[in-house]
């Protein structure tokens, strides 16, 4: 196998995974696109992981699951709070910062 | 470009599940039916899960079975359904961004693809690597990682009081 297989799979799924970050309106998806751009972080450093033969690599992305973890339960509560708040979650509605 | 190999079993399976991972991606963000895009992340991620086996890396690929698939997709349809009463097809959840979004990503695809095939060409992976085993991993992690280990657990401590305050009715 080579390398270069799994790094570009990494990069198109970070790609894609912006590109929702930037075009979705609801936070929910955003969210999922978020979800996207961690796991092609983490297919990246398993493979630089078996490259180099080191168990560092894996050690990361299991810390990187982690915090996935925690950063979507965060997230998902910062969403509900919102909701409950405008009865809308659309992230364009959001701008009472606004002056 | 690639090398004579490629139909090896291993190429053979990369290949299907890395299809199936893009289209799921696609749909992820194109689908206009937020429970829709919650199964396909489902999709993306079981297919994350495989590629991970194909890395030898049996103990990340469980764990991300068991805390992708397991906890995240049930939170993310709990947020879905918490927060929208409708299942169904929407026709608002994107904005008009599209067209930032679409050359933002294409240009950072192409910079990222020709960056890597400059970098590694036909670099191949090791076929005879060492198996990192599971004892391994637990070693680095109570081992030389043992500080960051701390930081997580404090993290996932915050975050697990900071998701009950916030969403608490008071």
């Amino acid at each position: 196998m080579l390398l270069n297989e799994f790094l570009f799979l990494g990069a198109i799924l970070f790609c894609i995974g912006v590109y929702g970050v930037i075009v979705r309106k609801n936070a929910v998806l955003v969210l999922m696109s978020i979800e996207l751009i961690l796991n092609s972080v983490n297919i990246n450093l398993l493979a630089f992981s078996l490259r180099n033969g080191s168990a560092d690599g894996q050690t990361f992305a299991l810390y990187v699951i982690a915090v996935a973890a925690a950063e979507v339960g965060v997230g998902l509560a910062l969403v509900l709070l919102v909701y409950r708040n405008s009865r809308s979650i659309s992230l364009d509605e959001l701008s009472e910062m606004k002056g | 470009m690639f090398a004579s190999d490629l139909l090896i079993a291993q190429n053979i399976g990369f290949f299907i599940i890395a299809a199936l991972m893009v289209v799921g991606a696609l749909r992820v963000v194109t689908t206009s039916n937020v429970v829709h895009a919650a199964l396909w992340l489902v999709v993306v991620l079981a297919g994350a899960a495989a590629q991970y086996v194909l890395l030898a890396a049996e103990f990340v690929a469980v764990t991300q079975v068991l805390v992708y698939i397991g906890a995240v997709m049930v939170l993310f349809l709990f947020g879905t359904m918490l927060t929208r009463a409708r299942i169904g097809a929407e026709s608002d959840l994107n904005n008009k961004n599209w067209f930032v979004g679409l050359p933002v990503a294409l240009t950072l695809l192409a910079a990222m693809l020709i960056a890597l095939r400059d970098g590694f060409g036909n670099e191949k992976l090791p076929a005879d690597a060492p198996l990192v085993s599971t004892q391994v991993l637990s070693d680095q992690i109570f081992g030389p990682y043992l500080l960051p280990f701390w930081a997580l657990s404090f993290v996932l401590l915050a975050a697990v009081i900071g998701a009950i305050v916030l969403a608490r009715r008071d």
